[in-house]
């Protein structure tokens, strides 16, 4: 008993007849994102089929859904997956991240990259290895301990009567410089080996990550991506500013919050698993509300389309270049042209973004 | 569609204040159940803070706004939004936003989880895209729209909602003459349409008499007279209220009170 109806009024949705469950379909944006799976899911077939010990195409998609025979199993599962998923979760994470600040600030620049959330785990980071606390403390806890402190300061110094997504950004900004600075300071004030592995973490890189960066990040993911796109319905009146949101019987502040909460969480956790990673927090959700062609950034395919972003970029990182490089660099360089096309496009066509 | 029963708006002994800043203090007043209300007076008199209050966008120092009896902040938020709906001044749609789009969260406090384009809500979107006269623009990004046209697809989103109260914090500014007129006789068709209780801020005193049932004219955050339009727009109530002169006479199409101001420059 299920209506599927395509009519110009309502577009295209579903409503079954037994149970009450109904919701409307975009077309586009299920393409977009089965699309995006499938790439992501290849690139990390074709990495982990690169190496020192050659694996066909075929048996490394097969070694990575765990079927093969024992040799190709323990190289894919225990030396090359372990840095793809890591890429993958990471990648994910930023880009659901992203979505949900750009949403709920209405800002595309508020991603946690720019409003200093990152920037604290990089301070903590730092720190700990300029002090010299990292031999007590590791960089992942440090690196989560930044981000939760600085989210914490952000959310406070811009709380007057209830937060507004401006104030976030720009308390969020003010931060972001004040803890570059310090991470400057240190590095300036740090030993050169000190000072070199500092620069490396704050690039961002998964070289030689193996699955004890992958299981924390994975089981937090288990809580937070839920999470995350269950709040993603509560946006849809929040895109509307607040006044309007509450008129639609949103809780405003307590919704904020949660976003907050379940938007630093990702992050934190991504951070200390991969370092911050440049421009996937900020691009991911930008490019993807582009290809899926939605008034905002769609929570899902924004974190799809993080983790290819990541995964293709360790790739190239890791392939194209005479050295292996951070994963960090790369996303720059090839996230920068992918949205300013996708902009200049939208332009082109007179839909600005 | 029908909305009975209309539920009762009403507020006593309210202190309405930002900051430090007291903007209303101890107001009574009673929205006429299924008529036009319109909130009239000079700027910063209060009239939008009040209407605020009475959306529950602005919390009341002391006393409370009362919804049949039971004051705003005791209502869960989503009860509150079937009963009780507010279009801000000047909403602001996402870029490229369609017209359906956001008709179809008009629809939010009715949905849930698992139930989020049931047959209620696809009838009450349609509806609505009608009412107002948009259905072809449906498919339009709200931002591309001219003024009047997006000033429209936002009362569609409120009138999908389906509350038998509406608030309107200034739905004609920024329109121009034709659009204006436009709008007000939209908001007259759904109040005279489906009974709907609208409370309305205007400027225009003439629109105001127009097409309120009720008005009520504020300054120093009091309410200085209420009522019919015809009782309270008077030459006396206007210069009271504006500190503007004027001659009041008859429209001659409505039959309705006319305000004539007459300034520095002309007297009669």
């Amino acid at each position: 008993m299920v209506t599927k109806t395509v009519e110009p009024k309502s577009g295209a949705h579903f409503r079954l007849g037994v149970v009450p469950l109904s919701g409307r379909l975009r077309p586009r944006l299920i393409t977009v994102c089965a699309a995006l799976a499938v790439a992501t899911f290849l690139v990390v077939a074709w990495s982990v089929s690169l190496g020192d010990f050659p694996i066909t195409f075929t048996e490394a998609m097969r070694a990575v859904v765990g079927i093969g025979d024992p040799g190709t199993l323990l190289i894919v599962q225990e030396l090359r997956l372990p840095r793809a998923v890591v890429g993958v979760l990471v990648g994910f994470s930023f880009g659901l991240s992203g979505a949900i600040f750009q949403t709920m600030t209405r800002n595309p620049l508020a991603s946690p990259d720019m409003i200093g959330f990152t920037q604290g785990a990089g301070l903590a980071v730092v720190a700990g290895i300029v002090l010299g606390w990292t031999g007590s403390v590791s960089t992942q806890i440090l690196g989560l301990a930044g981000t939760f402190v600085m989210a914490v300061l952000v959310y406070l110094l811009a709380w007057r009567r209830g937060t507004t997504g401006y104030r976030i950004i720009l308390v969020g900004i003010g931060l972001q410089w004040m803890a570059l600075s310090a991470t400057d300071y240190l590095i300036a004030r740090g030993m050169q080996f000190q000072a070199h592995a500092a620069l490396g973490w704050l690039t961002g890189n998964l070289n030689g990550r193996d699955w004890s960066q992958a299981l924390p990040l994975a089981i937090t993911m288990a809580v937070l991506v839920p999470a995350a796109l269950t709040l993603g319905r509560l946006t849809r009146t929040l895109q509307l500013g607040d006044d309007v949101a509450i008129g639609l019987g949103t809780r405003v502040q307590s919704v904020r919050l949660a976003l907050l909460v379940t938007g630093v969480g990702l992050v934190a956790f991504g951070t200390a698993a991969g370092g911050p990673i440049a421009f996937v927090a900020l691009a991911g959700p930008q490019i993807a509300q582009r290809l899926a062609g939605t008034a905002w950034p769609p929570p899902l395919a924004a974190g799809l389309t993080g983790a290819l972003f990541v995964v293709g970029s360790d790739f190239a990182a890791a392939r194209l270049f005479p050295m292996e490089l951070p994963v960090g660099i790369v996303t720059g360089v090839l996230g920068a042209p992918i949205l300013l096309w996708l902009l200049i496009r939208a332009n082109r066509a007179g839909s600005g973004g | 569609m029908t909305l009975h029963p209309i539920p009762e708006l009403q507020a006593g002994g309210l202190q309405l204040a930002y900051d430090q800043r007291i903007v209303v203090d101890d107001l009574d007043v009673k929205v006429p159940p299924g008529r036009i209300t319109a909130i009239v007076g000079a700027n910063a008199c209060g009239k939008s803070t009040l209407l605020r209050a009475l959306a529950r966008l602005l919390a009341p120092r002391k006393g409370a706004v009362q919804l049949d009896g039971r004051a705003l902040h005791s209502i869960p938020s989503r009860e509150l939004a079937r009963q009780l709906g507010i279009l801000p001044q000047g909403p602001v749609a996402p870029e490229g936003l369609t017209v359906l789009d956001l008709v179809t969260r008009g629809r939010s406090p009715h949905q849930t989880w698992w139930r989020q384009w049931s047959k209620a809500d696809e009838v009450a979107v349609h509806d609505a895209l009608a009412a107002t006269g948009i259905a072809d623009l449906a498919g339009r990004a709200v931002d591309e729209l001219s003024g009047g046209q997006r000033q429209r697809a936002w009362i569609a989103m409120a009138v999908a909602q389906g509350t038998p109260v509406l608030l309107l914090d200034e739905p004609t500014t920024y329109l121009d003459l034709a659009h204006q007129i436009d709008v007000l006789d939209l908001i007259h068709d759904l109040n005279r349409n489906e009974g709907r209780t609208i409370v309305m801020v205007l400027h225009d005193l003439n629109q105001a008499c127009r097409y309120a049932d009720h008005v009520i004219a504020m300054k120093n955050g009091r309410i200085v007279a209420e009522g019919d339009p015809a009782d309270v727009i008077t030459a006396a109530n206007v210069e009271e209220v504006f500190d503007l002169r004027c001659q009041v006479t008859t429209d001659p199409v409505s039959g309705t009170p006319l305000v004539i101001p007459m300034g520095r420059h002309h007297t009669a």
